[in-house]
């Protein structure tokens, strides 16, 4: 029963982020909002893992998580106007 | 209801409204750098807060372990990305407007 309910608040968190998606005048409250989106979800899976009674679906949370980390940085090179001092070559 | 249920519960219901109040400071704050503030260190709570709260769920074994890991990388990206968000932010020339006069 907990469970159900905990599942409700965290939907209600994602459509909080993607209206902060919808809405950021910058880019970046974009990207900083598909990264709380992105957290949320590993949430999700961990609670699908838990209401499902299967405990390898918490693999898929902890790979998610890694994911999430990576698109972000990654979406961040994109976007980052000013290039960056060269620091290792 | 055995008390492992119970701390559960709880914990779960204070990772869910930590969850609520930092997407409801994501949309109610003025400016960018607020905004990831409360995202950076909100998430990473009530994440924490989850997942204790799941590790309780689960009767004692593996799972214990793969949550615990869960939890330590969210713990190191987490606050990872959102660094690396204001970095980049900051060195696109996004800069928080003079105090008082938020949009």
């Amino acid at each position: 029963m907990i469970l159900f309910v905990v599942a409700v608040a965290v939907l209600l968190s994602i459509v909080f982020a993607l209206l902060r998606a919808f809405l950021g005048p910058t880019v970046f409250d974009r990207i900083l909002a598909v990264n709380s989106f992105g957290t949320k979800t590993v949430l999700l899976i961990a609670l699908l893992a838990a209401a499902s009674g299967r405990g390898d679906y918490l693999d898929l949370a902890l790979l998610y998580a890694l994911l999430n980390f990576i698109g972000t940085v990654a979406l961040l090179r994109y976007t980052e106007q000013a290039p960056r001092r060269q620091e290792g070559s | 209801m055995s008390l492992a249920h119970l701390f559960s519960t709880v914990l779960l219901g204070t990772g869910a409204a930590m969850l609520i109040i930092g997407s409801v400071g994501i949309n109610r704050f003025p400016h960018f750098y607020s905004r990831l503030h409360a995202a950076g260190v909100v998430d990473t709570v009530a994440a924490g807060l989850f997942l204790a709260g799941l590790a309780l769920y689960f009767d004692p074994g593996l799972v214990t372990v793969k949550l615990l890991l869960v939890f330590v990388f969210l713990l190191f990206t987490s606050p990872t990305a959102c660094h690396a968000l204001a970095r980049a932010a900051y060195s696109s020339g996004l800069r928080e407007p003079a105090a008082g006069d938020d949009r």
